[in-house]
């Protein structure tokens, strides 16, 4: 008996007592129950010390360049839009781990954010890249456009695809590991900048 | 005990952690005699209690998530074998390879078994629970591969030679200087000018696991949860150390209690509302990643689950104890808790403490191994408030207390009890005894041996001066209200702590 037949064949004789169980009740807010409230997210989103820019799409690249020391290199997404591509920077074409944890910054585009929470998804879309861009460079910035921005995680759950690989993000790397207090700057990026777009 | 083929069986001895080497009262007896524990853990549970406390306020349909999520896992016992093997087929199908570990050892061998055909001698590990339960670092670490732990406070209890005392914060039991002081004592390159501020002890597991993970091939996880309809795997975590295992070594073996799956993609808008604010009391925690088999061109091209029993099925089993299956592993019942508060995390000698971990272990191992874990409570029920899913775990305790062996003289003395009860009259002439007992002075002072087991976590209750049976007998030869008795004086309450 291969142990796959084993643990099912546990597990059915475990229920031999055939529990009846009622459908889940779902009395909470559903998807779709409230529009998103825009400064509701920045107020998590600085909350969690990630730092807001409203700025108009044409206004990115100068923002982005901004954010980086003088000639600092920023990579970006093979996908990203171009208007918003900082001078200099450089595409991801499959680099290896170490060209990407050398760059001062990474610029992506987002899936998703959730204001009540302050979270931004990222579902490695053309304009967001490979999982492994946002997570090496110490700076990550993220230009989201309006109309990304749901209202709950249940707005967000129906939004995505889950065969996606996706990255829930909410604020820079942090941990709570020494004495339940959260500090801001482990692994992740320790700097989380988020450019709301005026302009949709 | 003989195991029949297919019946539910129990966590086999002599591998992982689910068994301490003392009981429970042994155990807490000298960990309460540590100030300097005590101290951490009242420190660390009360800001949790106070961050966690504000963010559930901040939802107002608390209360109808909890019951949504204790329903949705009631429901996923009720048909776990169809979504296990859903899930097997949707993970399959996405690249992934699913094995089946009936216990420790079995997981064991498949998961170093797998990093041996990679040619590796080190893995990177995301924190968790199932890996720490089966003992898969000693394992790994006989078979010559090297564990590199690399969560925050497992790297603190890896580098410190210690013990994991909490579910979500394994080192809760150290405060930032004694942190310090073992990063200095064994981090290779520390800066030797080293404070006890948490920045700068973050900034320095940083820097030393950097090159670790961009140079180790093989990464071992747990999982949250994994989705039966879309074979998505999920890990939810703060550091990023979670997303730098799962992203970017080759590959990837996630080790998953056979629980944690949840029937659809929508389930997760649930629990991913229901975790973050129970256990580190936040919104959302700061990284959450979510894979489906293999992706092309992105993170680790090669996948594996591996799928634990390990006394899983023994748990579900019994239909009042299943519900302990229930738990997602918050901690918040540790971080409530007033017994935990106190005792810490290593007197409950496995790796699933506090109240949870009380009626958890003792399932898994079976009663006997772990008999002394259902009496770690004050049944104060604080846990159960505190429960995403609504665990009802002080009436799991006391079912659990009903299936340990009592002692051979509290056995006989309940025996006892049970016949006097039976025969009037030799009710009445025991009473009567027992007021002679309390003149004997024996108040305040507990049972005499061999029943002093009974009294030393418990106060004896002060006998009443009157039974009720004199008092009613009296008050039948006195019919007149007025020749009413002084009311006996109420027992003085037991109290419980």
């Amino acid at each position: 008996m291969s142990s796959r037949e084993l643990i099912l064949d546990r597990v059915r004789a475990a229920l031999r007592d055939a529990p009846v169980v009622a459908e889940a009740p779902r009395d909470y807010r559903p998807a779709g129950a409230a529009p998103p409230d825009l400064d509701v997210l920045v107020d998590r989103l600085v909350d969690y010390k990630a730092e807001v820019h409203r700025v108009a799409s044409a206004e990115v690249a100068a923002t982005v360049a901004g954010l980086v020391a003088e000639g600092g290199a920023v990579l970006v997404p093979p996908g990203l839009p171009e208007m918003w591509r900082p001078e200099g920077a450089f595409a991801d074409d499959g680099l290896a781990p170490d060209r990407i944890a050398a760059a001062d910054a990474v610029l992506t585009a987002a899936a998703v954010a959730v204001a009540e929470t302050g979270t931004i998804v990222l579902d490695a879309s053309p304009d967001q890249g490979r999982r492994v861009i946002s997570l090496l460079p110490d700076v990550h910035v993220i230009v989201l456009r309006p109309d990304q921005v749901v209202a709950s995680v249940p707005d967000a759950i129906a939004r995505l695809d889950g065969r996606r690989p996706l990255t829930w993000i909410s604020g820079p790397s942090a941990t709570s590991d020494i004495e339940l207090n959260r500090v801001e700057g482990v692994h992740g990026p320790r700097h989380l900048h988020v450019l709301l777009l005026t302009d949709g | 005990m003989s195991t029949f083929l297919g019946m539910p069986t129990t966590a086999p001895r002599g591998v992982g952690h689910l068994r301490g080497d003392r009981t429970f009262p042994e155990a807490a007896r000298d960990a309460l005699k540590n100030d300097q524990l005590r101290r951490n853990l009242r420190h660390a549970t009360t800001t949790i209690r106070g961050k966690s406390g504000k963010v559930i306020a901040e939802l107002p349909d608390w209360q109808s998530l909890r019951d949504a999520g204790s329903a949705i896992k009631a429901g996923v016992l009720a048909q776990l074998p169809e979504l296990l093997e859903q899930l097997e087929a949707r993970v399959t199908e996405a690249g992934g390879v699913v094995h089946w570990a009936a216990d420790a050892n079995e997981a064991n061998a498949i998961v170093t078994g797998l990093v041996r055909q990679t040619g590796s001698d080190r893995v990177i590990k995301v924190k968790s629970m199932a890996t720490q339960e089966i003992g898969l670092n000693e394992a790994l670490e006989a078979a010559g591969i090297t564990p590199v732990e690399t969560d925050l406070a497992e790297l603190i209890v890896q580098l410190g030679h210690d013990k994991p005392s909490h579910i979500l914060v394994p080192a809760i039991h150290r405060n930032r200087s004694e942190i310090r002081d073992i990063f200095l004592r064994a981090m290779p390159g520390v800066d030797p000018a080293l404070t006890d501020d948490p920045p700068v002890l973050a900034a320095a597991a940083r820097r030393y696991l950097r090159e670790t993970f961009l140079s180790t091939t093989v990464a071992v996880s747990g999982a949250n949860f994994a989705i039966a309809d879309t074979g998505t795997l999920g890990v939810v975590e703060s550091e990023g150390n979670g997303r730098m295992c799962l992203t970017l070594p080759d590959t990837l073996i996630t080790v998953m209690g056979i629980e944690k799956v949840l029937p659809t993609w929508r389930d997760l808008e649930v629990f991913l509302q229901l975790l973050p604010r129970s256990s580190t009391g936040e919104r959302m925690n700061p990284y959450t990643t979510m894979w489906t088999g293999v992706t092309p061109g992105d993170g680790p091209q090669k996948f594996h689950l591996v799928l634990l029993d390990n006394g899983r099925t023994a748990v579900l089993s019994d239909p009042a104890g299943r519900q302990a299956l229930h738990c997602i592993r918050c901690s918040a019942c540790l971080n409530v808790c007033p017994v935990y508060e106190r005792t810490g995390g290593h007197s409950y000698g496995s790796v699933y403490p506090g109240p949870i971990g009380a009626v958890l272990s003792p399932q898994l191992t079976g009663v006997a191994d772990n008999a002394s874990l259902p009496y770690a409570s004050s049944l104060c029920g604080a846990c159960f408030d505190a429960c995403p899913v609504k665990i009802d775990i002080p009436s799991l305790l006391v079912h659990l207390r009903n299936r340990v062996r009592h002692p051979a003289a509290e056995r006989a003395a309940m025996a006892a009890a049970a016949y006097t009860m039976d025969r009037p009259k030799l009710y009445a002439s025991a009473q009567r005894a027992a007021k002679l007992a309390r003149i004997a002075g024996r108040r305040g002072r507990g049972l005499p041996p061999p029943l002093s087991g009974w009294t030393a976590g418990r106060d004896l209750p002060e006998f009443p001066k009157q039974t009720f049976r004199d008092w009613w007998a009296e008050r039948a030869s006195h019919p007149e209200p007025a020749s009413h008795p002084e009311p006996a004086s109420h027992p003085e309450r037991a109290e419980e702590t």
